[in-house]
């Protein structure tokens, strides 16, 4: 299927990437098919990309490669949510609110992305019980050892 | 808005399957319990707000985003060259 993205103009992608959000996201409950695109020149970010309109789009990064020791458990309503049936189902992504100069960019850790990679489902999840920051610094400081 | 008065201990149904009880009153807070099924999200209001504003605020940049990450990227290749 043809789609517009936000940063990568017209893409052709094949429609089993197509991640559904059922319930949106806080601020766009319409939105409900994703895709995440990788970002030329920059393997630590992807974009999750509105299949339904060209100009939402996330920034999106790895969680644990800017904090390694994030962790957090997974309510049973989004895993029946989800259909997550083993751990290796589950990926977790952080959206980045990206500033200029970049060092003053932040990621979400109260908000994570939770998706449900074989069944191709996705959720912002909101950490109700547990004390992380909605913008974290993202300083080259706070990433993990051995990079 | 529909005002209802309520003793501790005591509930309000919203539908037949949502119970909000009031457990305690404490000064100006009071802590509700609330029962509904697993796919009702509850959430402090101000919580999701901050969450709402924060999407919105990551979803329109308007900086050229690819380029940033582009510079940060080989910033970054040349910071651990010099290691």
């Amino acid at each position: 299927m043809q789609i517009k993205t936000k940063y990568l103009g017209d893409l052709s992608i094949h429609e089993d990437r197509v991640i559904q959000f059922p319930d949106g996201l806080p601020g766009f409950p319409n939105h409900k098919q994703f895709i995440l695109l990788e970002l030329p020149g920059n393997p630590v970010f992807n974009i999750l990309q509105s299949i339904q309109e060209k100009d939402l789009a996330f920034i999106v990064t790895s969680p644990y490669h800017f904090y390694s020791s994030y962790a957090f458990d997974l309510s049973q309503s989004i895993i029946d949510r989800l259909q997550i049936e083993t751990e290796s189902d589950v990926d977790v992504l952080s959206i980045v609110t990206i500033a200029e100069p970049f060092s003053k960019s932040t990621i979400n850790l109260k908000a994570p992305l939770i998706f449900n990679i074989r069944k191709k489902y996705g959720k912002q999840y909101i950490l109700n019980d547990v004390d992380y920051p909605i913008k974290a610094p993202m300083t080259s400081s706070q990433k993990v050892k051995g990079e | 808005m529909l005002v209802l008065s309520r003793k501790k201990n005591e509930s309000i149904l919203i539908g037949s399957d949502i119970e909000v009880k009031i457990l305690a009153i404490e000064g100006d807070q009071i802590k509700l319990g609330v029962a509904a099924p697993s796919d009702i999200e509850i959430y402090r209001k101000e919580l999701y707000e901050d969450i709402l504003k924060e999407n919105n605020q990551a979803a329109t940049i308007s900086i050229d985003v690819l380029e940033l990450l582009q510079k940060s990227n080989e910033n970054k290749q040349t910071d651990s060259l010099e290691d």
